[in-house]
Parts: structure tokens; sequence; C-alpha cells
């Protein structure tokens, strides 16, 4: 007979069975149970953290660089209400993750008791599934079932809520059955004839683009997409979640397309005659006003979740499928007709707009220009390998535009939900992912404040992820649109620069703090967090009213673009003769 | 235009929620709903009727798809189902005109379920427009309660592969 255990014990043994190495948490009142059964384990690494927000992001930086599904476990109220805005964000992110919220006891759930939270309903629109165990004899095959629809299809987080006496019941462990998900079937592999008729597209474009995002990386499809621009010579632009999809140092690389994309970016998808949209989903901070995105251009989509295909843009050729296998079968299948690449001419007109337009901004001897920070932890870093997290404003589009994203899962940033204090948190997850990387979270002074507190985590846990604050005592982003569409009233966005005062809040948790006031300290700071064998933070004092150019205004057409070299749209911007060789 | 969807769904605690939370979320008002199990116990049907153009109803049907629970969903065309719905009036009848409200409740084949002193009930089953049919004349005497039960639908048999 299988011995009995407690639903405590299973839950930790089912992890186990899952390959979990590392769980990320905060324990209180009812979650005891587990953390108790917890104590003497040794094959899972738990990461106490600071504030339960910080468990749940910290968990998707490392499920971002690992491409394993991550686990957070935290108590039941407060413990589980302060998840939310992390799982949300691994919902928009599609970022898998199982959060494990502990609960009052199924015989006085629905009477308000103390610490109790109606967690699966609050999570029910933001998580992918989620669960309320009534019983301990569940719990394997929820365990198991939960791992599963996290990491599979589209991936997203999955929340399984625990009420006290089901981590204190009792039984017979077996190990979780075959989960029985009669409604749950992810489409791997895209239909052959959709496939046919994309590939005879490309095959046939002259001015054709591939359009990448997280889906790429999501579905381990890198290698498949390299395959098919270089058998093509299709030219590549990444969206913020597809960075690190396509090597951003190769010549077909474009740039990240919308809202603060280069020009050359937006001006090929505004030109492009064949735009093949894969694991992307059309966001309005890419496409701008719908009707002028590519419209010139026929369109393929592929992705894992029908319900993204036709939900923004109309589409030619849709075909749902995981990345990975459809870009391999779209490879085969241009192998098979013997297509030749045919975008010579194509590429010589983008390289005359990116000779043209460049991204820059006005180096400066006296003030720290924050795109040169971002220059020079890139070039600081470079044959490196490095982990790069963003928090959320103009210190994350700097990133997106001046660092050279080259290897898969080594770009960590909140994408769909734009996560202010999203950074610190997911490079301490990243780093627990990937110890033998230099992990360098980019800052704002604003974002930072959001979960601070998490120094403490990369601390106590020899967690020496690197924080570069580009402190310019604004909520930069915010002062930028004020600037530029609410008459420079700086309403409720100025942050004094010196408070907090950095580094000594970095010192004030044992890490290193180290303040930056002129240009010529920059290389010098950085190396100096980059060699410390613990946790550094420095505070670089950049430029304060900086912009991010170029800048599509909100609502506007992608070609249209402030700022930046002077520039008008992309119908003015067309060299003809290069144009009719495309053509001839 | 009015949409039938008949959704198959596992039958556990917090479906339902579930489908309908997605349809507020997105905005959509739902106008009929009704759920019930079906011939295999671990499965339930639920019929929603809802106005939509044709693209968000695609969408929220493939966002359906999305929840783990649920596993089937039929956009019925009307030409090629079957729905009914049951409808019970509470009607004022006083004495003297109870004899045409059973003529009424005769005509739409509908039974006469409760006797009150002053009034009667009378349950009806039928399409949409038979019940607004019949509910319009019984207006004339009265409507003191009412209780609709949402359309129930099935594709017909011809649909069957
Ligand atoms: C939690 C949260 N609150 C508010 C916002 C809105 N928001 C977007 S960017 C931004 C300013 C960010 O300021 P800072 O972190 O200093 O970065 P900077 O733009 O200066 O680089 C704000 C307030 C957000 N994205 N997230």
């Amino acid at each position: 007979m299988t011995k009995r255990i407690t639903g405590a014990e299973a839950l930790i043994r089912s992890l186990e069975a899952e390959g979990l190495e590392v769980l990320f948490g905060y324990p209180g009142g009812v979650a005891l149970p587990i953390f108790d059964a917890l104590y003497d384990v040794e094959s899972i690494r738990r990461i106490l953290v600071r504030h339960e927000q910080g468990a749940v992001h910290a968990a998707d930086g490392y499920a971002r660089v690992t491409g394993k599904p991550a686990a957070v476990l935290v108590t039941s109220g407060p413990g589980a209400t302060n998840t939310v805005t992390g799982i949300a964000n691994a919902y928009m992110d599609s970022v898998p993750m199982v959060v494990f919220t502990a609960q009052v006891a199924t015989s006085v759930i629905g009477t308000d008791a103390f610490q109790e939270s109606d967690i699966t309903g609050i999570t029910l629109p933001i998580t992918k599934h989620n669960y309320l165990l009534k019983d301990a004899r569940d719990l394997p095959e929820v365990v198991h079932e939960a791992f599963l629809i996290a990491s599979t299809g589209r991936p997203g987080p999955v929340l399984v809520d625990i009420p006290v006496d089901v981590s204190k019941g009792e039984l017979e462990y077996a190990g979780p059955n075959e989960p029985v998900l009669p409604g749950y079937k992810p489409t791997v592999r895209g239909h052959a004839k959709q496939v046919k008729q994309a590939a005879a597209l490309i095959a046939r474009a002259r001015k054709p683009l591939l359009y990448a995002g997280g889906g790429v990386l999501s579905s381990g499809g890198t290698k498949e997409l390299k395959e098919l621009a270089e058998l093509m010579q299709l030219p590549v632009v990444t969206t913020l979640m597809g960075k690190g999809a396509f090597p951003e140092d190769h010549h077909l690389y474009l740039g990240m397309p919308g809202m603060h994309g280069a020009k050359y970016t937006n001006y090929a998808i505004t030109e492009t005659d064949l735009l093949v949209g894969v694991g992307v989903r059309f966001d309005d901070r890419v496409t701008g006003k719908l009707s002028a995105f590519a419209s010139k251009a026929k369109i393929v989509h592929v992705d894992v979740d029908p319900a993204e295909i036709g939900k923004n843009k109309r589409v030619d050729v849709p075909i749902v499928g995981d990345a990975r296998h459809v870009l391999a079968s779209l490879v085969a299948e241009l192998r098979r007709m013997s297509a030749e690449p045919r975008t010579n001419a194509w590429m010589k007109v983008i390289d005359d707009w990116r000779g043209r337009f460049p991204l820059h901004y006005h180096p400066s001897d006296s003030d720290v220009m924050p795109q040169y920070v971002v220059e020079r932890v890139r070039e600081l870093t470079r044959g490196r390998p490095t982990v790069y997290a963003t928090e959320v404003g103009q210190n994350q589009m700097w990133a997106c535009q001046y660092l050279r994203i080259t290897e898969p899962r080594t770009w960590v940033s909140s994408g769909g939900l734009g996560t202010m204090g999203f950074g610190l948190p997911a490079a301490i997850g990243a780093q627990a992912g990937r110890p033998d990387h230099l992990v360098v979270d980019i800052a704002g002074d604003g974002s930072i404040q959001m979960n601070s507190q998490e120094l403490a985590t990369a601390a106590t846990n020899g967690l020496p992820v690197k924080v570069v604050i580009l402190n310019n005592g604004y909520l930069g982003m915010v002062r930028q649109w004020q600037e530029l569409f609410y008459g420079k009233r700086y309403s409720s966005s100025t942050l004094p620069q010196d408070c907090p005062d950095f580094v000594k809040l970095a010192e004030a948790y044992g890490c290193l703090g180290v303040r930056v006031t002129e240009p010529g300290q920059v290389d010098g700071a950085l190396e100096q967090a980059f060699e410390h064998d613990g946790p550094a933070v420095v505070d670089v004092r950049v430029a304060r009213e900086e912009c991010v150019y170029p800048m599509v205004a909100p609502g506007g057409s992608i070609d249209e673009m402030l700022g930046g070299v002077p520039g008008c749209p992309v119908s003015e911007m067309l060299d003809d003769e290069l144009l009719e060789e495309v053509w001839e | 235009m009015r949409h039938t969807l008949s959704v198959l769904v596992e039958n556990k605690p917090g479906v339902l929620t579930r489908v309908t939370a997605l349809f507020a979320r997105r905005g959509f008002n739902i106008d009929s709903l009704a759920v019930g199990p079906t011939e295999d116990p671990t499965l339930s049907r639920i019929t929603i009727v809802v106005m939509a153009a044709d693209t968000p109803i695609e969408q929220i049907t493939k966002q359906l798809h999305k929840l783990v629970n649920v596993i089937k969903i039929q956009d019925l065309d009307p030409a090629e189902s079957i729905d009914r719905e049951l409808v019970l009036f509470k009607v004022n009848a006083p004495p003297d005109r109870r004899h045409e409200i059973i003529e009424i409740a005769n005509v739409f084949r509908a039974k006469i379920v409760d006797v009150g002193k002053n009034s009667l009930t009378i349950e009806a089953t039928g399409t949409a427009d038979k019940l607004s049919a019949m509910e319009d004349l019984l207006r004339a005497y009265g409507i003191k309660e009412l209780a609709r039960t949402g359309k129930i639908a099935l594709a017909r048999g011809s649909r069957e592969a």
C-alpha cells in the first residue's frame, strides 16, 4: 500500500516531479503547513523575497531566461492579492508560471474569514487557468495540469489556491495521473495548405519583411527564424517581446518597430509588400494607426493562439501553430520549391534609409546622456554572457534602441502591461536562472522605487544583479508626454534626483553603490559595478529633459515620426530610382 | 446580428462564471443564457444568445475556445437548428375573463399550471417569436409576473457528420 502523506508533502513531491528547481515565495499563516514541509527539502531552492509582487516578477524573469515554467508560493489574503500585478504582467507577456496561493480552510471560505480573498475570482481574467482545491487527493493531478497548461500552447500563468485544510489533509500519493483535459488541445503544426500559400507569397515578394515577436522565443524557434531569413534574405524586425529572437548585429536585422522604433524600421513596415508576422500580436504600440500599418502588404500571421489571428488586423494567410514548427515547415517548403532570394534591391532601399535616418542622439561633454550610458553598458558587456532587464519608461525604450541583444532569452522587459518595478525583481529571478551570466537592470529613478526593497533579496540570496539607474529626476516618460502633448505642465512627474540617495540606499541593503555625475565617470563606475561580486547600484545623474526619439504620436501612423533627424512621411522619403530597381 | 452560441463545457464548479465573465470583460451584453447538464453527466451545455457583429463574435468564440473547460462551441444557424424557450406567465384573471385567457393558452398550445383567485399561471414553450406574440396578447389582461428560462438550442439532425 502507498504511504499516506499530507497535502503539503504531496505538493512538494509534485513540484519535484515537475523538475522545479527554484521557488519564489513569502510565508504567512495558512501557508505555514507548506513552508514547514519545505524546511528539510534540499532539491528545491527557496528565494525569500520582500514583497509578493517581487516573487512573481522574479519567477517571471526566471521563466523568461530559462524557458522553464517558474513557481511562486505565497499566503492567502494580502499575500495573494499582492501577486496580482505580477500575474497580470506574466499573462500579458505569455510567461509560463504556476502561482500557489494558500487559502483559508474550506469550511470558512466565503465567510470573509481573516486573510481570506477570492483570489481565483480576482485572477480569473489574468490567468490562463486557475484552480481552487477542495480535496488533498486532487493535488498531484492539479499540480501536473497546472504546469502543463502554463507551459504549453500559448504559455501563461496558472494559479492554484490551496486551502489550509487541504495542505494539512492526507492522501495516498502515487504521483499524478495522466491529465484529462478534453477542452485543451493547442495546435502545434501549421496547416499544410496555408504553409504552402505563405511560402509561395514569400518566394514571390519583392519587399518582404519578417515581423517576429515573443512567440518565436517561447517556441524555441530562433534557429528556424534565422534559417528562413537567411535562406530568402528577408529583413527582420522584432517587437519588444521578440528582442533576442534574431541576432541584432545581423545585417538583416532592422530594429524594433512602433512608437519608438527607428525611422528605417517603420518605413520598412510602411513600404513592405509582404509582412510575415510570427508570434506577434499586432499590439497598438507597434502598429500605431492600424489602417496605415503595412497598408501595402499582404499579411501572413503565424500564431499558436488562434484568437490573435485577425484580432487587430485583417490577415491574408492565417497559420495557427507553434512558431518553431511553422518556421521549419516554411523553410522546408521554400527549399522544396528551390525559391531564390529576390530582396537585393529592397535591402539597398533599406540600407539607404538606415544610412540617412540612423538612431541617434546629441552627445555632450558636460551632461551624461542616458543613451550614452546604455551604449556603454552595451560595449562593456560585449562578448560577456549578459542578461539585460529593464524597468519601464524612457529607460526601457533607450535600452531597446541602444543595446544589441544577440542571444535568445537574454532580454527581460515588461511588454504588454508595462509594469514599473518589474526590472529589479525580474533581474533577480533571471540571475537565479542564469547564475553564470552578468545580469544588468537598466532602470529609471521612478520605477526602481516601486520594488527597491528587493535589493535585500539580491543581497541575502547571493544574486549579484547590477542596477543602472538613469536618474533624471522625473517620471521621464510621463514628463516627455507632458512636454509634447500637455504644454509642459509637469503635473506630478517630478522626483528629486537626490531623494532617496541611491548610493546610501544600496549600502543600506549591503549592496555596492556608485554615483556618476559626469560623462567621464560612466565607464569606471560601470566596470566597478560589473566586477563587484555582489549586487550593485549605479546612480547615474543623466540629462534631465532628454526625450526618446523618434516617436510616433499615440494613434498616429508609424511612418510619421517626431524628432530625430528632420524627417517627413515615408512617401516623401522614397528614392524613386532605388524603388524602380526593386520592380525591374 | 443575433447569435446563438451553443457551448459544451466540462461540468465543474466555476465554469459558468468563466464563460459569462468573458462576455462581460469584452463588453458584450448577453440577451439570454441557459445552462443544464447533457446526456453525459460530466458535461454541461450553455446556450448563449448575444447581439454582436460577425467580427467580434468570431473573437469571442476564439476566446471562449481558449478556456480550458470549454470543449466545443457552435454558432448556430437559425435555419439549421431548433430552439425553444419556456415561459411562465402569471396573468391577472378575474373570473369573468378566465375563459378568454384559457382560449389564448389553447391557441398557443400552452398549459394552465396554476389557478389562483384572481390569476392564472400559464406554461408555454416555443420559439422566441411565438412567446413574444403570446406575451403581447396576454399583456392586455395584465401580466403580474413572468419568468423565462432563456433559449436552449441544438443543431438539426442533418448537421450530424
Ligand atoms: C505601475 C505603473 N504605474 C504607472 C505607470 C505609468 N508610467 C509609465 S512610464 C512612467 C515613468 C517612469 O519613470 P522612471 O521609472 O523614472 O523612468 P524614465 O521614464 O524616467 O526612464 C510611468 C509613471 C506604469 N507604467 N506602471
